[in-house]
C-alpha cells in the first residue's frame, strides 16, 4: 500500500507584473516523513513556491493537495491550521521579546479576562524542549542570542502549533558549520517521528548529507527530482545552473603591497556601554585579504563599525592610507546583515545603488542627483552582477533574497575605496554569484579586504591570512596554509589563545 | 495603464472612507430629523455650485496645503510634527511683523521679505524641536507639542502686551505693499471671497517639496531616514542634522500658512486665526499619504467641509460637520489599513524570501 504523500502540488504557476513567471507550471510532491531539498540559483523561484504553500502568495494556476485532500490555501494562518509551518529566510522574531513570547506569539492561550497565561504556555514549551533535547533559557531576550539559536526559537515556533509539515528557508545560510549539524540532529529526530521537512539551500554538501529526495528548479521550472542516494553533487549543479559549473578560484598568496589599514590596540563600546572589542591590533596590506574568524556575536560588528567610521573607539586608533580615519573616508562595506543596514526595501535598485554614495561627485550636483548617469551605472552593475530581474526600476523588495544580496554587494565592491570589509559576502548567494563575489576580491591588486565570516571554509578559501577574535580579543593569527578547521574552531570557542602580542 | 491602477488603489481608501463617513453621517442627520439628501444637496451646492462658494473653498484649503505638507516632510523623515499649530501662529506673527515694521520698502521688496520671514520664523520654531531630539532623544511628538502651547503664549504675549492696537486682539494693519491681493480683485471671479495669491504661494510649495523629495540630495537623504534609520547611519548621513533638517522645512511650510489670513484676508496678525489648521494639517498628510500633490486635493476637500459646516448652519449644526471630518479620518486610518492589509500577501511576500 503506497501511502498518500503529505504534499502534493500540481502545475503551480505565479505570474508576478504582466508576464514574468516565477512558478512555471511546477510540479512538486514530497512524500510523508522525509525531508525533501528545494535547491535552484537565486530567483529560481524556490521562496516563491514555499509562500505559495504557506498561503503568502496565491498562485496563479494550480492546484495543491495536503494528506489527499485539495485544499486553497489562502492564508498563513490555514496553512498553520492543516499543520504546515515555515521559517523563513528572514528571520521574523521580534527582538525586544523573550524566547518564550515569541515562541507562543499569535497564539497565545489566555486565562479570565482575557489575562495572558504565561505559565501553561512555558509547560506546553517546555515540553517541547524535552521531547527534543534543546535547551534554550525561555526568559532570555531573543536580541541576545547567537543566529544559531534564534534559529532554533523560529523552529520552535513552528513546533509550537503542532506543524507536522515544516518548511525551511534557507535555515542554514547564517549558522555555523557547527550549528548546521545541530540543526540537522534536530530535523533527523523530527523525521524520525513522523513530520514531514522541505529544506531550501544553497550548499550542496548539506543537501546531500541530511536529505532523503531533492528537487531542483531553474528559472521558475522543475528540472530535476531525484533521490538523494542515487545522486552526487555535479549532477545536481548541472540541473540547476544548466551548464558545468566549476568554482575553481584560490587564494594565489601574491605577495602583498603597502600597508591600507593599521588598527592599533583598539577598543570600542557597544550600545549598552559594554567593552566589546578589546585592544586589537593588526594591519592589512593592498592585495591581501585577512579573514575574521569568530562565532558572531564577538565584537564583530563593533569591530567593523569602528574601522568603517560608524562607531567611536574608546581607545587606540585605526588609519586608512597612513591617515587616521575621518567621517567621509570611503570604505566599501558589506555587512552582515544586509537587509537591516544596507537596504532601502522602499526603494528601487537605482536607489539602493544610491544609498552612501549620494554625495560622490558623479552621482550628485548641488541641488540635484544626476539620475541618468545613476540609472547607467546601475544598469552596468545589474549586467556584471547578474542581478535578476534585469530592471533597474524595479522595488529591491520584490528581488530574491539572494537578488537582494547582489545589489549589495556590486554597489560596495564598485566604490572607490581603498579598504573593503565584507561581512558573509556570499551568504544566500547561489554557487555561480558566490563564485562571482569570491573573485571580485580575490582579484583586488591596490585595495586591501577585510573578510569577516563564520564560515571557515569561506575563510581558508579566500584569506591570506586568518585572525581569530573571540570576546572581542583577537586570540589568534595564522597564515592560512599553515592552519586549518579544526585548529581554527578551537579558538573561535575559547578552546585555545595564543600568548604573544601581535 | 498600470499607472492608472496604481493611481485608482491609492485614492480607493480614502473615496470608500469619505462615502461611507457619509453614510454614517446620514444616520445622524435623520437622528436629528433631517433629510440627509437636502444636507449634502446644500453643502455641495452651496460650496461648490458657484463661484464665491468654490472662492471660499480655496481660502479655506490654503493654510491647510501649508500645514498638511508640513506634516507629510516631516513624516518623510520619520517624523511626527504635532506642532504645524504652532509653527503657524510664529509663522503668521513674523510675516505680520515684516509687514507692519518695514512700511516704507516697495512690495517687491516686501513681500518677498514676508515671505522669508514667515517660512524662516516657523523653520527656527520647529528646529528647537528637532534640535532637542537630535542632542537629547527627547520625542518630537513631545517636543512640538509643547512648542505649540509656548507658541500661543508667546504671540498672544507679544499681540497684548508689545504690538498691541488698543480694544482689539490684533496687531496693527501691515503696509499695504505687503498685501497679497484677492483674486475677486484680480480677475473679477470668486466675487466677494478672501481667496488670494498666497493660494499660488501653497501652489509652489507643493511643487518645491516634491522637487526637494524627488531629485535633490537632501530630499534622498531624509526618505531614506523616514524608511531605514539603520541603514541611514550606514550610508553616513549625519541623522541629527537631517531631523533638523526635516522638521524645520515642516515648520518653514507651516510659517508660511499664514500669510493666507495676515497678508492676504485681515492685513494684521489675530489671536486665533488659525482655527487649528495645524492639527487639520496631520489629517490632511495622513490622508494624502504624504504625496505633496494628493495635500492639494485633500485640502481642498476639507476646505468644503468647513466652509459647508457654516453653509448648512441654517438647517442643522454646523458640529454635523466636524462629525464628518472625524468620521472620515478614523474611516481612512483604518480603511487604508485594511487596504494594505489585502495587499499585504502580494506586496511583502518577496521581502520575506
Ligand atoms: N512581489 C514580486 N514582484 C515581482 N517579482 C517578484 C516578486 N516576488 C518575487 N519575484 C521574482 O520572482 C523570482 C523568484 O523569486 P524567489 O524569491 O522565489 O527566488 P528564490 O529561488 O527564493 O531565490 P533566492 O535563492 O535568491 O532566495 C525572482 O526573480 C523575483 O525577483
Ligand atoms: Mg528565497
Amino acid at each position: 500500500m503506497s501511502q498518500e504523500p503529505a504534499i502534493v502540488m500540481e502545475g503551480i504557476t505565479r505570474i508576478f507584473g504582466e508576464d514574468f513567471k516565477a512558478n512555471d507550471s511546477i510540479d512538486f510532491r514530497v512524500r510523508k516523513g522525509t525531508i525533501h531539498a528545494l535547491v535552484g540559483e537565486n530567483g529560481a523561484g524556490k521562496s516563491t513556491l514555499m509562500n505559495i504553500l504557506y498561503g503568502l502568495l496565491s498562485p496563479t494556476y494550480g492546484t495543491i493537495r495536503i494528506n489527499g485532500l485539495e485544499k486553497n490555501i489562502n492564508s498563513p494562518r490555514e496553512a498553520i491550521s492543516l499543520g504546515i509551518g515555515m521559517v523563513h529566510q528572514h528571520f521574523m522574531l521580534i527582538e525586544t521579546l523573550t524566547v518564550l513570547e515569541n515562541i507562543i506569539l499569535g497564539d497565545e492561550s489566555t486565562g479570565p479576562f482575557g489575562r495572558l497565561d504565561l505559565s501553561k504556555a512555558a509547560e506546553k514549551v517546555s515540553a517541547l524542549l524535552k521531547s527534543f533535547r534543546i535547551s534554550i533559557d525561555l526568559n532570555e531576550k531573543v536580541e541576545n542570542l547567537a543566529v544559531g539559536v534564534q534559529q532554533k526559537v523560529e523552529i520552535l515556533k513552528v513546533l509550537y502549533r503542532n506543524a507536522d509539515i515544516l518548511i525551511l528557508d534557507e535555515p542554514t545560510a547564517v549558522l555555523t558549520p557547527q550549528e548546521t549539524d545541530v540543526l540537522f540532529d534536530t530535523l533527523e529526530e523530527l523525521k524520525s517521528i513522523g513530520k514531514t521537512i522541505i529544506l531550501i539551500s544553497h550548499k550542496l554538501l548539506e543537501v546531500l548529507s541530511v536529505s532523503d529526495y531533492i528537487t531542483v528548479l531553474r528559472h521558475g521550472k522543475v528540472t530535476g527530482n531525484l533521490k538523494t542516494s542515487e545522486t552526487s553533487k555535479e549532477e545536481i549543479s548541472v540541473l540547476i545552473t544548466g551548464d558545468e559549473f566549476k568554482d575553481s578560484l584560490q587564494q594565489e598568496f601574491r605577495s602583498a603591497g603597502e600597508i591600507v589599514l593599521e588598527v592599533k590596540g583598539l577598543s570600542v563600546l557597544n550600545d549598552k556601554k559594554f567593552e566589546t572589542v578589546k585592544s586589537v591590533s593588526f594591519e592589512l596590506r593592498a592585495g591581501e585579504i585577512l579573514g575574521i574568524a569568530g562565532v558572531e556575536g564577538n565584537g564583530q560588528s563593533e569591530l567593523i563599525e569602528a574601522i568603517c567610521g560608524l562607531r567611536q573607539m574608546s581607545s587606540g586608533s585605526i588609519k586608512i592610507d597612513g591617515q587616521s580615519i575621518q567621517n567621509t573616508t570611503p570604505v566599501s562595506l558589506i555587512p552582515s546583515d544586509k537587509l537591516k543596514f544596507a537596504m532601502v526595501k522602499e526603494y528601487d535598485i537605482t536607489g539602493n545603488i544610491l544609498l552612501g554614495r549620494q554625495n560622490e561627485e558623479q552621482f550628485s550636483k548641488a541641488l540635484a542627483i544626476n539620475y541618468d548617469r545613476l540609472r547607467r551605472f546601475s544598469e552596468q552593475l545589474i549586467e556584471e552582477y547578474d542581478i535578476r530581474p534585469s530592471d533597474p526600476d524595479i522595488k529591491i523588495g520584490s528581488l530574491s533574497g539572494g537578488n537582494q544580496q547582489k545589489v549589495v554587494a556590486a554597489r560596495e565592491l564598485s566604490k572607490n575605496a581603498s579598504l573593503i570589509v565584507a561581512a558573509h559576502p556570499t551568504r544566500g548567494l547561489d554557487i555561480k554569484a558566490s563564485a562571482f563575489v569570491h573573485g571580485t576580491l580575490l582579484k583586488q591588486k591596490t585595495k586591501a579586504v577585510l573578510l569577516v565570516s563564520s564560515d571557515l571554509n569561506e575563510l581558508l578559501k579566500l584569506s591570506n591570512r586568518i585572525a581569530v577574535i573571540y570576546n572581542g580579543k583577537i586570540t589568534g593569527l595564522f597564515e592560512t596554509n599553515e592552519t586549518n578547521e579544526k585548529e581554527l574552531g578551537m579558538y573561535m570557542t575559547g578552546m585555545r589563545t595564543m600568548n604573544n602580542e601581535l | 495603464m498600470p499607472h492608472w491602477n496604481k493611481y485608482l488603489n491609492l485614492s480607493a481608501g480614502p473615496l470608500l472612507s469619505i462615502i461611507v463617513a457619509m453614510l454614517i453621517g446620514a444616520v445622524f442627520i435623520l437622528a436629528i430629523g433631517h433629510n440627509p439628501l437636502d444636507v449634502y444637496y446644500l453643502l455641495f451646492s452651496e460650496t461648490l455650485g458657484n463661484s464665491y462658494g468654490i472662492g471660499q473653498v480655496l481660502f479655506k484649503a490654503t493654510p491647510l496645503i501649508f500645514t498638511g505638507l508640513s506634516v507629510a516632510i516631516a513624516f518623510k523623515a520619520g517624523l511626527f510634527n504635532i506642532g504645524a499649530e504652532g509653527q503657524l501662529n510664529i509663522g503668521a506673527f513674523a510675516s505680520a511683523w515684516a509687514g507692519f515694521t518695514f512700511v516704507s520698502l516697495p512690495w517687491y521688496l516686501l513681500i518677498p521679505l514676508s515671505i522669508l520671514a514667515a517660512f524662516a520664523a516657523g523653520a527656527f520654531w520647529a528646529s528647537i524641536a528637532g534640535a532637542l531630539k537630535a542632542k537629547f532623544g527627547s520625542h518630537e511628538v513631545i517636543n512640538t507639542i509643547m512648542l505649540n502651547f509656548i507658541a500661543l503664549a508667546l504671540v498672544s504675549y507679544l499681540v497684548n502686551n508689545v504690538y498691541l492696537v488698543p480694544a482689539t486682539i490684533h496687531t496693527p494693519g501691515i503696509s499695504p505693499n505687503a498685501v497679497l491681493a484677492r483674486f475677486d480683485i484680480i480677475t473679477g471671479l470668486f466675487k466677494g471671497s478672501p481667496f488670494n495669491i498666497s493660494f499660488l504661494i501653497a501652489l509652489a510649495a507643493c511643487i518645491f517639496m516634491f522637487y526637494l523629495i524627488k531629485i535633490t540630495p537632501l530630499g534622498y537623504e531624509i526618505t531614506t531616514l523616514g524608511f531605514n534609520r539603520n541603514a541611514a547611519r550606514y550610508a553616513k548621513m549625519n541623522i541629527s542634522r537631517l531631523t533638523v533638517a526635516g522638521l524645520a522645512l515642516a515648520g518653514g511650510f507651516a510659517g508660511l500658512g499664514g500669510m493666507n489670513f495676515v497678508n492676504g484676508y485681515k492685513h494684521y496678525f489675530e489671536i486665533g486665526f488659525s482655527e487649528n489648521a495645524g492639527y487639520v494639517g496631520i489629517a490632511v498628510a495622513l490622508i494624502a499619504r504624504n504625496n505633496p500633490f494628493a495635500v492639494i486635493a485633500v485640502a481642498i476637500f476639507f476646505g468644503v467641509l468647513e466652509y459647508g459646516g457654516l453653509t448648512i448652519n441654517t438647517m442643522v449644526p454646523k458640529e454635523i460637520v466636524t462629525i464628518l471630518q472625524g468620521l472620515i479620518i478614523l474611516l481612512v486610518i483604518s480603511l487604508s489599513y485594511l487596504f494594505d492589509k489585502k495587499n499585504f500577501r502580494i506586496k511583502h511576500s518577496p521581502a520575506i524570501g
